[in-house]
């Protein structure tokens, strides 16, 4: 019995653990760690304002995680975009045919691809590659003292670790998004022309015509949100790890579930507000 | 059982008259229901090496993170250098944080940077600090732990002993007038850990710092510490030097010699 009490807790007594040790040590994610977990987020959240504005600014260390966070998810994001674009053509066929409006598939594929499936697919895709591997980074940052470290050297960890990051999910992801996008269309341009003949101009003539800025902008805010998020989220899990390598493992996981689970909810309140605009 | 009065004035007299760079009175820390720290009072010296003895899990570690305030006590007073450590705005917090070198447990090298960058790192921000100016350091501090050919390896690629031996000289990088040092020597084979302790008594003369010493190692205790003292369930149970405890009659006081 004492074995597994000492399992759980890292050997540390129940009473002994703190509020975010609690949070974390859950076996079911009940209603109260819920709330607990949202106010501990909230002021995360505003500790970002405050330090984003304030310097040092570590601005190579940002261009550095823009890179690995950016640049590095390139190829995993376009992939998945032209592979969307391309099925979302093929399935899209043969419902509009039945109206006899297959005239109308490179236009609709490019407003879904353009105000639904990008934004979303790339970042439930970051959520996926970056969101864990911030949250796993930081984890064992703060597991092996790393972050102790920086603050015992008078540098200030929020600063060079969370800033950076934060920032920088929040600019590259609608980047990767406008990326996506376009690959995305490529491949609704390969769906349209396995069965149908429709040439290269024509087929982005039909595209653009059917775009308009209330297309593009809204979803392009939404993206930076959706960057924001991620990086958010990635960095609190991981910041607020507190269990051991054990912790890792959770943080990253926590990270990916949480993240994606708040692109949806960003993504149906953005919607209400666009259609609201609209 | 063990009253600190087992040894008649453990401090020796000329101590005494110095400056002390450290100044804990009635430090108290507790996690949830488990009192750790109960109530510290020390002072540590100019120049002086102040080894710390005590089981694993009487907290040494927290006592010294609590003196960089990476932990918060929940009473008592920590004066470093003079100042209140627990009063400073973060600003000065950081200053004075810069004056004080702390060796972590487990050495806790920035994984993603190479060792030259965590050496470093501690100097970014110090404007007054020419890019040449860094990189000598990091040379020289590499030379202290007898480093000089690892500056472009990964922390990954170093043993145990390398990893200890370049925390220490990461602390070193801004010449910190006070020395923390968790464990120096645990994990390292006996003539690592002996060239460890040298070190540390090599830097003590040179930068004329002051250390606070965690060990286990008597063979590190007896090398470095001016001063010992043990630590037992939250309270400084003795004091003395090295030669004084270990011809102390004390069951539990010999046990750590043994
Ligand atoms: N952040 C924390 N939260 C809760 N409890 C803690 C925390 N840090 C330390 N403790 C507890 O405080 C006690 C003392 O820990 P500490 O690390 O100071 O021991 P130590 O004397 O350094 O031991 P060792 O020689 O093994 O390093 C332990 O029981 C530990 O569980
Ligand atoms: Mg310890």
């Amino acid at each position: 019995m004492v074995d597994t009490v000492d399992k759980q807790t890292n050997g540390k007594s129940k009473e002994v653990l703190t509020d975010c040790e609690v949070i974390n040590n859950r076996d079911g994610y009940s209603f109260h760690s819920f709330f607990a977990d949202i106010g501990a987020l909230s002021s995360f959240t505003l500790r970002f304002f405050r330090e984003a504005i304030r310097p040092p600014y570590e601005f190579n260390e940002f261009l550095r995680q823009s890179y690995l966070i950016g640049v590095k998810s390139f190829g995993l994001v376009g992939i998945t975009g032209f592979i969307m674009g391309l099925v979302l053509t093929i399935q899209s066929r043969p419902t509009l045919a039945v109206f006899g409006a297959e005239a109308w598939l490179p236009a609709m594929v490019a407003i879904s691809i353009v105000r639904e499936i990008g934004p979303v697919i790339t970042a439930v895709i970051c959520a996926g590659k970056v969101g864990s591997s911030i949250g796993a980074e930081l984890a064992s940052m703060k597991v092996t003292e790393q972050i102790d470290a920086m603050e015992v050297s008078g540098i200030n960890p929020f600063n060079y670790i969370v800033v950076t990051r934060v920032l920088a999910c929040t600019f590259m992801i609608p980047l990767l998004t406008v990326f996506a996008d376009a690959i995305g269309l490529l491949g609704g341009f390969a769906g349209v022309n396995i069965k149908g003949d429709t040439s290269f101009s024509l087929y982005f003539l039909q595209v653009f015509n059917s775009l308009d800025f209330m297309d593009l902008f809204p979803s392009l805010i939404k993206s930076f949100f959706f960057g924001q998020a991620v990086g958010i989220i990635g960095c609190y899990k991981g910041y607020n790890c507190n269990e051991g390598t054990e912790g890792v493992g959770k943080a990253a996981n926590s990270a990916v579930v949480m993240a994606s689970l708040s692109i949806f909810i960003i993504d149906m309140v953005a919607v209400q507000i666009t259609s609201f605009f609209m | 059982m063990e009253e600190k009065t087992i040894l008649a004035d453990p401090i020796p007299q000329e101590k005494e008259s110095k400056e002390a760079v450290v100044d804990i009175k009635g430090l108290k820390k507790t996690f949830g229901s488990k009192k750790v720290l109960k109530s510290i009072t020390l002072t540590l010296a100019k120049g002086e090496n102040l080894v710390v003895l005590g089981k694993s899990g009487t907290g040494k570690s927290v006592l010294i993170k609590c003196m960089m305030r990476l932990i918060q006590p929940d009473e008592g007073e920590i004066q470093v250098l003079g100042k209140n450590i627990l009063q400073l705005k973060e600003k000065e917090l950081n200053d004075m944080r810069k004056s004080i070198g702390f060796l972590f447990q487990s050495a806790a090298l920035y994984d993603s940077m190479t060792v030259g960058e965590n050496l470093e790192f501690p100097l970014r921000g110090e404007k007054k600090v020419s890019v040449e100016e860094k990189s000598k350091r990091v040379v020289e501090a590499l030379q202290n732990v007898g480093l000089q050919d690892s500056i472009n390896k990964m922390p990954s690629e170093l043993s145990g002993g390398m990893r200890k031996r370049i925390g220490l000289a990461r602390t070193m990088m801004l010449k910190p007038k006070i020395m923390l040092y968790d464990e120096p020597t645990t994990g390292l084979d006996p003539i690592t850990s002996k060239e460890i302790s040298k070190l540390i008594l090599d830097v003590q003369k040179k930068y004329n710092t002051s250390s606070i010493i965690i060990t286990h190692d008597m063979e590190c205790a007896r090398i470095t510490a001016n001063r010992i003292i043990i630590l037992k369930e939250g309270e400084v149970a003795i004091e003395g030097t090295y030669e004084e405890l270990k011809k102390s009659e004390d069951e539990w006081i010999r046990s750590f010699f043994e």
